[in-house]
Order: structure tokens, then C-alpha cells, then sequence
């Protein structure tokens, strides 16, 4: 048999270098900062200082530290739930029936008119202490985190490949060797990217959390959403431009130092079985995988990690598949009937809950109109952004120096939150005396619109060369060659990033209908506005319709337009 | 050998069923028997659908069986058995372990400790051949290498008996050979951890080469047909004329079992219903087929061992085109021959027209499935019919999979034929663009 042995390409290097110096600062500068931070939290709410902001810049970079932390505790939480609750729905068929449409329920419930409720929950778990609040910012993260992440792990627990899975039990690989060995690397590369798309939209709602007004009390905590609401307060665009300085640097940071190697070191748990044209790999990794120290370090984890996945914790699996098995019908109805009970319990509370405060039909159909008024301008939005953007993208996508670039930059604007840049535009239109039913419209889309370019380039640079060269060829031009060609090519890229454009949308009409400079409030008709306004007023049953209607718009919307069209553009605008 | 010794593997009465919502279940497996010693190679070999490897998943413990029972050294199976290693026919290695980590896995999942792992696995890719790609990741290796990983992971356990799943046919021939080369010198060395071998062969000469013991599988259900011994020696050589003339006789052995008792006459075939699956085989296939058997140097009859190796066809490939050649009765099988029937040699030498004319006649006459779907279209008023309730009814006779496979298949010669055409988006069979004789 061959022996042949290749050279080894890269020595790895023994002594320490300038890199290691530069790695050991960073590593200790994160450390200081936790433990800077984590004191603060445990103070008395009405400790001097614990939730005051200042609008001095030199304070910035302290609150873009606590934003930023807040960012990785409601990430940390969103993976420990989807590492519990994917699994969970995947491998019990009864949950699965009630888990999964759960999961499509939340991910389309409007946050941000929850936020709410959940502030006075967890004030309530720690009383007078500045926790509570930071729990209820982190858990609003969270909820906009969490759900994509969970279902994008649900989706490749199901579809584990057949023969990976086959190993695994045929040389009995414990249940957990088996979900660290097989599960979580399969479903790296999804959930990867969709803990970036989550990330992304958490800075928005990161944002949008620190300074929670409930009926005449508001707290600010300290952070740079708090920082930019004070700014609103007190008229101080100056102060508004230093927050969008910072929140630059802190998503710069975060892109480069985070995500970029984050994605490219998950590129090895794709399962195509050829190796690609590899993109080089982002800096941070050049850093993590050629410094002596470091490389070290990663070793040492990646070794405690295999320690720790390779523990032979529960049994291995025996007899897993039957092809002729049979549902027991007894489990079966009793878990229906179970269910049931709670659907009925669940419908009755509402129902006892409604009576309670006084909301009748009318109410509901205010609701449902200022919710069509939203869908309206939801659907012009969508529209708008297609308008604009699907031409320049197909232009940038069909140049590949082009496209990379741009690529980044859409991806970076989507991760910033637009939110604060609301002020801006808010400054404008109450200088212009602009109509702010309309020009208040367009905040909603301000930070979900660069999905749609993102994505469309993405489809124009993967559309085939050969049928980019037939079309040519035949000198297909003009309208035809967009008719024919380009578009149907790009559709299912297109739809992609305006499912993703779309949901970001509703839930940032809570924000966008309703804004206000100093003094001045200006508001347009819908149901974002309503939500807004209900929770100004501490009014929670009106808070409760609003988010109920706008969560019943999103999953109609979704079920009525974006599915079939999904569907329909895989079904037929795919070749294979 | 000694004959005396109890078996290591006893397959006794193994029927394994499809389970079916409405319908009676589907046999995929019935009353399977098998025994395996010590010190021998065994071959199943049969056809796509004949239910081989759903037996050795049941052998291998991934797969309960519906009836019967597994016996290793003597106690029942009931789950992956420690003594017993599989290999995959599509290797499956995991994309983000290094050699090195596939290797070690199965050693991991024992609990042996680090460095024990690390001394066995070296050992193990050292033995098959891989040694300085301990670090490489599989997708930086060729087919070949790939399942060498896979063989070596197999081994590393030590496991008594090694299952094998068409271990070779993703393989390209060159590549395949070296390996089934390597294979067998390392097992005549006695090089092996391993006290036996069961493997899945589609490829006739492969398990010529390879077995010791050929088991011949029938389809529908999976049954053992006849079982052959294989004296030679190793090293085998396949231009041997004994070996050649067991390549024959399985030939011969597999397309007895194919043919019907009689030329079939029309009735029974509408009798038949729509139980036949029909295999997917597109109709350029056919047509070349035919013109090839027509042409010189066989002019209407071809030797099947032969006709694969001029076209480069296993006979896995070669004998369901033959079947379905026979089907459509354009073609006979005959004691490992193919002739042309008289339409079959009418067809070769006509026109695009004619062709499709003699197609459709022969798809209404004897595939009972097309003929129903262009009566049941002729009947009705919009000449508009759902392809779901064919569905339905060919599930009643057999696996999902099946039917799926026969439907696209009846879709495929029927539009061929011009006897009917079919709208994927509605999945509806219409009389749409099909010119309807007066």
C-alpha cells in the first residue's frame, strides 16, 4: 500500500512573537473589562450613578462596554435554548407537533410592545436592583435572537444525513458523543449564520431597551440606546452623532473580530466533499491560528472540549429506526387530549382576561384597521426596496470585485441599528414640517432594506455563467433579458431577504411610527404607533391587542404571500 | 476451516416488512437464512431493491427485523453489536473530523483511553495505507483514500465480523480495483484484525473476485435465490476461464430468475395490474440499447457478460434495461442472452414518427399503468386527470419510493409516446398537445 508521506506544509512555530504580545493584551484588556462591568450590576437601582446617563462622550466608550455585554449575555442564553429546545422538538415527534409552530408563533410576535410587561416581571424578581433591568434588556435581546437560531438548528437535527447517522450507532456513539460528535457540527454552518443575522437585529433591540418608559416612570440604563434616548430628550444632535460614532466602532469590532472568523472557521462543517475555492481567511483567524500562544490555547480547548463531548454520557443508541414501527395510539391521544386541555385553559384565560378590561369589538376592529394601515405601508416599503435595489444589486452581483465588497458593506449595515439614526430623520422632518404619516414610513425599513441588496447579490454572482453566456449568445438584452433571464434567477435570493427585510420591518414599526424630538411628538396611523402609545399610557390590555393583532398580520402575511412564494421559487427556480 | 465449529453470524427466518397506512404490508425481506463462519468472505448479491442491505443493517444491528432473528456467537442481537464494524457505500466520514479523528471514533464511543486511541488509530491508518494523512481533513482526499478512512475506522475496533455496503461502487474502476486488490492481500496475509467478511455487491464480477460464498438475491420480496461457493484461491484472475464461467453462470442464474415462464400474452399483463414497478429508464437508453443489439457484431442477440463490457454497464444497470426491454416485449432474455424481438428490430430501424407510435403501442398494450392513465383520460370529459390518485394506488402495491420511481417513469414514456402529457405544477395528466388518433 502507498506510504507516501507529504512534507508538512506550515511549521508550527515554537517561540512567542509580536502577535503573541498583541493577543495576550487583548485577551487580558477583555478580561478587565467583564470585571469592570459586572460589579455594576448588582448595585441598588437608586445607588448614585446606577441608572443615570451621562451625556458626556467620555462616558461612550463605558456604555458601549455594558451595551456590548448585554449583547453576549442574550446570546449566550439564545444558544443554551436552542441547544435545549431544537433537540427537544427533534427527537420527540409528539413536541415537535406543538414545539415547532410555537417557534414560527414567537419568532413573528412584535418585541419590542412586550418589553412592557417583561421589565415589570424581572424588576419584580430583583427589587431595587439595577439586575432586574439588565435581565429585561437582555431578555428582549434574547427574544429576538433566539427563535431563527433554535429552528435553524430543529432544521438540520432533521435532516442529519442517513449514513452519518448510521455511523454513529453502528459504532455506538453515546447519545451525547453523538449530538457534539454529528448534531452540533452539522449544524454549525446554519446556525453560524443565523446567530449573525440574530446579532445583527439584536443591536436594534439592544438599543431600544435600555430606556424603557412605562405610564410616567422611565429607566435609562446605562448603555448607548439609553445614551441616544437622553440625547432625544434633551435636543442634543451633537450628542446623537458622538452615540453613532461609537456604536460604529463597537459594530466594526464586533464584525471584524467576531464574525468574519466566526463564519470562516465554520466553513469546515459544510458538507460538500470537495474543497472549494476558499476564501483567505479574516485576520482574527490568521491571528488564532498562526500565533504560538494562541494556538496553544486553542489546542488546550479544543482539547477539553473533545474531553468533554467525547464523555459517554447516556446509552448508545440500539434499535432507533424501524421502517415498520407503529405510533402507539394510546400515547397519541392522550398527548392530544393534553393538549387540548391546554389549548382550552389557554383560550379561557384570554377570553376571562378580555372581559376583565372592558375590550369589545370595537377595539379589535381599531386594531385590525391600524394593523392593515402597517401592512400597507409594510407592502410599499417592500416594494420600494425591491424597486431600488434589485437592479443595483443584480449590476454589483454580476461583477465579483464589486460584489464582495458590497457584500461586507450591506452586511454591516444591516447589523447597525437603525434606530439610531431615527433622530436624524426625525430633526428633518419637523424642520421641513414634513407630512409624518409618510416620511415617518420610511425609518421602518431604514436597517432591514440591505437584506434585499445582500441577498440579490448573492443571487446575481451565484447565477450560472453558461446561462449568463446563452443569454448572450441568443442576444437576449433589455426588458427580455431582465424578464427572462436575471430575475427568475435571482427570485429565490430575492424572497429570502424580504422575508428576512419584511419581519424586521413590523417589529420596527413600534418604534418608527412614533418619535419624538424634545418636545415634540410626531406620530403616524398604525398599529405600531398604537402599541407605542399604549404602553406611554401603562395601558396593558390595549399593549396585549396590539401585540396579539400584529403577531395574527405577521403569520398571515407569512402564510398568505412569503411561504407559497418561497415554495413556489425553490420548486421552480432551481435547477435541481 | 472447521466446518464443525458454530457460525459466527446466524440470520435465522429474517423477514423484514414495510409498514403501510392502508393497505396489507409490504414484504421487503422474506425468510432470509444465513450463516457465517470463520475465516470466509460472503457476497450478497443481488439487484437495486432486492432488500441486501436492508439485510445487512439488520445484521449490523441498525435495523430491527420485522420477523426472525440475529444470532452473534450465539446471543440475539438486539442493537449495534460490539464484534461487528460497517463500512458504507458513501464512505460517511464526518466533513469536520481529520482522518486521524474518524479513525478514533469508534474508539471513543468504547470509552479507550487517549493514548491508546491515538497508538491503535496510527496503527490502523498505517495498515490501509494512509499514513501522513493523519491531519487531513476527507474533503482534501480522492474517492479511493476516502474509503480507505472508512475501512480503517472499521478496523481500529477490531470488530470479528467487517459488513460492507457496496463498498467500492462510488468508486471510479481503476481506483475500486486497487482497493478490492488491497483488500483481499491484506486478508490472505492474515493482516487483518477481522475473522470475517460480509459485503453488498451489486457488481457480479467484484463478488467473484472477492467471495468465498455467494449469496444470490431475488427481488420483490428479498429473498435468497441460490448460493454458490467460489473455490479459487486468492489472488483470483479474473481472465481465468473457470472464473469467467462463474461469471456466466450467475449470468444466467440471474436472468432465468428474470424472465417469465412464457412469452407473456397481452391479458395477463392487464391481469398484473399495476404491482409491476417499472424501473427509470429513460426512453434514449432504450433506443440506444435497441440500435446497439441490432446493429453488427450482434445483430438481434447479445451475450449479457459480454454487452456489459462493451458498454461499460454493471450488471446491476444492464439487467433492469433488459427487463424492462422484455416488459415493453422488444426484447427477450434468455439463459444470460438478449434478443430482439421482432417490433424491438422493427423499432431500431424506424423514424422519429414510427418510433413513438411503436412505443405507444407497446406502452397500451403491456405497461397496464400508462394504458390506465390514457383511459382514464380518454373517459373523462376534460380529458384532465390527477396523477395523485395513481399514486396512491401504486403505494398500495408497494414502498413509497417505488411508486415515485414507477410514476416518474410511466410520466417519462408516456410523454415519449406522445400518449399523454403532464403538468408538474398542477400534477395533472392531460390530452394537452397530444394529437388524439381519429
Amino acid at each position: 500500500m502507498s506510504s507516501t508521506v507529504h512534507p508538512v506544509l506550515a511549521h508550527p512555530r515554537r517561540l512567542p512573537n509580536v502577535w503573541d504580545a498583541a493577543a495576550l493584551l487583548c485577551v487580558f484588556a477583555a478580561i478587565a473589562a467583564v470585571a469592570h462591568v459586572t460589579p455594576q450590576t448588582f448595585r441598588p437601582i437608586d445607588a448614585p450613578g446606577a441608572i443615570t446617563v451621562s451625556l458626556d462622550p467620555r462616558q461612550l466608550p463605558d456604555y458601549a462596554l455594558r451595551t456590548t455585554l448585554r449583547m453576549f449575555g442574550a446570546m449566550a442564553a439564545s444558544l443554551l435554548f436552542t441547544f435545549t429546545y431544537a433537540p427537544l422538538a427533534a427527537r420527540s415527534r409528539r413536541a415537535g407537533l406543538v414545539m415547532i409552530p410555537l417557534l414560527d408563533v414567537l419568532q413573528s410576535v412584535p418585541i419590542l410592545g412586550f418589553l412592557s410587561f417583561t421589565t415589570v416581571f424581572f424588576m419584580s424578581l430583583f427589587p431595587g436592583r439595577v439586575m432586574g433591568l439588565e435581565l429585561a434588556a437582555i431578555f428582549a435581546i434574547f427574544t429576538s435572537q433566539a427563535w431563527n437560531m433554535a429552528f435553524s438548528m430543529y432544521q438540520a437535527l432533521t435532516t442529519v444525513p442517513r449514513d452519518l447517522e448510521e455511523a454513529t450507532r453502528s459504532f455506538r456513539l453515546s447519545g451525547w458523543q453523538r449530538f457534539w460528535r454529528l448534531d452540533v457540527p452539522f449544524a454549525m454552518p446554519g446556525l453560524v449564520w443565523n446567530t449573525m443575522l440574530s446579532m445583527s437585529g439584536g443591536w436594534f433591540f439592544v438599543v431600544a431597551s435600555e430606556a424603557i418608559t412605562l405610564g410616567d416612570k422611565t429607566w435609562t440604563l446605562p448603555g448607548i440606546g439609553s445614551y441616544v434616548a437622553v440625547a432625544l430628550d434633551q435636543r442634543d444632535l451633537g450628542a446623537v452623532a458622538w452615540a453613532i460614532l461609537a456604536m460604529l466602532v463597537v459594530i466594526v469590532l464586533y464584525d471584524q473580530i467576531l464574525f468574519r472568523p466566526l463564519v470562516a472557521w465554520s466553513a469546515k462543517f459544510r458538507m460538500e466533499t470537495t474543497a472549494g475555492a476558499v476564501a483567505a481567511d479574516p485576520w482574527v483567524l490568521k491571528l488564532l491560528r498562526r500565533t504560538a500562544v494562541l494556538r496553544r490555547l486553542g489546542d488546550g480547548i479544543a482539547a477539553g472540549f473533545g474531553a468533554v463531548a467525547g464523555l459517554r454520557l447516556g446509552r448508545s443508541a440500539g434499535y432507533v429506526r424501524r421502517i415498520d414501527s407503529r405510533p402507539s395510539l394510546a400515547g397519541d391521544i392522550t398527548f392530544l387530549v393534553l393538549v387540548g386541555a391546554l389549548a382550552l385553559y389557554a383560550a379561557w384565560q384570554v377570553v376571562a382576561y378580555v372581559a376583565a378590561n372592558h375590550l369589545g369589538w370595537a377595539d379589535l376592529g381599531e386594531a385590525v384597521l391600524l394593523g392593515s394601515f402597517t401592512l400597507l405601508r409594510v407592502a410599499v416599503l417592500i416594494a420600494l426596496a425591491a424597486v431600488v435595489w434589485v437592479p443595483i444589486g443584480v449590476w454589483v452581483g454580476l461583477r465579483p470585485n464589486w460584489a464582495r465588497r458590497i457584500q461586507i458593506a450591506a452586511q454591516f449595515l444591516a447589523a447597525f441599528p437603525a434606530n439610531l439614526l431615527f433622530p436624524i430623520f426625525v430633526v428633518g422632518i419637523v424642520r421641513l414640517r414634513l407630512n409624518a404619516e409618510i416620511w415617518l414610513t420610511p425609518l421602518m425599513i431604514l436597517g432591514t432594506q440591505w437584506y434585499i441588496l445582500f441577498n440579490v447579490v448573492a443571487g446575481a454572482s451565484a447565477f450560472p455563467a453558461d446561462l449568463r453566456e446563452a443569454a448572450s449568445n441568443f442576444r437576449v438584452r433589455g426588458r427580455l433579458w431582465w424578464r427572462r433571464v436575471i430575475l427568475p434567477g435571482i427570485f429565490p435570493y430575492f424572497v429570502t431577504g424580504a422575508i428576512t427585510a419584511s419581519g424586521g420591518s413590523w417589529n420596527a414599526a413600534i418604534v418608527a411610527e412614533v418619535a419624538t424630538w424634545g418636545n415634540t411628538k410626531l406620530s403616524a396611523h398604525g398599529l405600531g404607533a398604537y402599541i407605542a402609545h399604549a404602553t406611554d399610557a401603562g395601558d396593558f390590555p390595549r399593549i396585549v391587542l396590539g401585540v396579539a393583532v400584529m403577531s395574527g398580520f405577521v403569520l398571515a402575511f407569512n402564510r398568505v404571500l412569503w411561504r407559497p412564494l418561497y415554495a413556489f421559487a425553490t420548486r421552480r427556480l432551481t435547477l435541481d | 476451516m472447521d466446518a464443525t465449529a458454530a457460525p459466527l453470524l446466524e440470520v435465522r427466518a429474517c423477514r423484514q416488512s414495510y409498514h403501510k397506512d392502508s393497505a396489507a404490508d409490504l414484504l421487503v425481506l422474506d425468510n432470509v437464512n444465513l450463516a457465517i463462519s470463520d475465516g470466509e468472505i460472503v457476497g450478497l448479491l443481488g439487484r437495486s431493491g432486492s432488500g441486501k442491505s436492508t439485510l445487512l443493517r439488520i445484521v449490523a444491528g441498525l435495523l430491527r427485523p420485522s420477523g426472525g432473528e440475529v444470532r452473534w456467537r450465539g446471543a440475539a442481537v438486539a442493537g449495534p453489536t460490539p464484534g461487528i464494524a460497517m463500512v458504507f457505500q458513501s464512505f460517511a466520514l464526518f466533513p469536520w473530523l481529520t482522518v486521524r479523528e474518524n479513525v478514533e471514533l469508534g474508539l471513543e464511543a468504547q470509552g479507550v483511553a487517549r493514548a491508546e486511541r491515538a497508538q491503535r488509530a496510527e496503527a490502523a491508518i498505517d495498515l490501509i495505507g494512509l499514513g501522513g494523512y493523519d491531519g487531513a481533513y476527507p474533503k482534501e482526499l480522492s474517492g479511493g483514500m476516502r474509503q480507505r478512512v472508512g475501512l480503517a475506522r472499521a478496523l481500529v475496533v477490531h470488530p470479528d465480523l467487517l459488513l460492507m455496503d457496496e463498498p467500492f461502487s462510488a468508486l471510479d474502476v481503476l481506483t475500486a480495483e486497487t482497493l478490492r486488490t488491497d483488500l483481499i492481500d491484506l486478508w490472505s496475509e492474515g493482516r487483518l484484525p477481522i475473522r470475517a467478511m460480509l459485503m453488498v455487491t451489486h457488481n457480479i464480477e467484484e463478488a467473484v473476485l472477492m467471495c468465498d460464498r455467494i449469496l444470490v438475491f431475488s427481488a420483490n420480496p428479498g429473498r435468497v435465490e441460490s448460493e454458490l461457493r467460489v473455490p479459487f484461491a486468492h489472488p483470483r484472475d479474473r481472465l481465468d476461464p473457470g472464473f469467467r464461467q462463474r461469471v456466466d453462470d450467475i449470468y444466467a442464474l440471474m436472468t432465468r430468475r428474470a424472465a417469465p415462464p412464457a412469452p407473456r400474452p397481452v391479458a395477463a399483463a392487464a391481469d398484473m395490474g399495476f404491482a409491476t414497478p417499472l424501473h427509470p429508464m429513460s426512453t434514449n437508453l432504450l433506443a440506444g440499447l435497441l440500435e446497439t443489439l441490432a446493429a453488427p457484431p450482434y445483430d438481434g442477440r447479445a451475450d449479457l457478460p459480454a454487452l456489459a463490457a462493451r458498454l461499460q454497464l454493471e450488471a446491476d444497470e444492464l439487467l433492469p434495461l433488459g427487463e424492462t426491454l422484455q416488459l415493453l416485449n422488444l426484447g427477450v432474455l434468455e439463459e444470460g442472452d438478449l434478443r430482439l424481438t421482432e417490433q424491438g428490430r422493427e423499432f431500431a430501424q424506424a423514424n422519429t414518427e414510427r418510433r413513438k407510435a411503436i412505443f405507444a403501442a407497446a406502452l397500451r398494450a403491456h405497461v397496464p399503468l400508462a394504458a390506465a392513465i390514457r383511459r382514464t383520460l380518454d373517459e373523462r370529459w376534460n380529458h384532465r386527470a390527477s396523477a395523485v390518485r395513481f399514486r396512491d394506488e401504486l403505494e398500495d402495491h408497494m414502498s413509497p419510493d417505488y411508486a415515485e420511481d414507477t410514476l416518474r417513469t410511466a410520466i417519462s414514456w408516456g410523454r415519449y409516446a406522445e400518449l399523454y402529457s403532464y403538468d408538474e405544477e398542477a400534477q395533472q395528466f392531460s390530452l394537452e398537445d397530444v394529437e388524439t388518433p381519429a
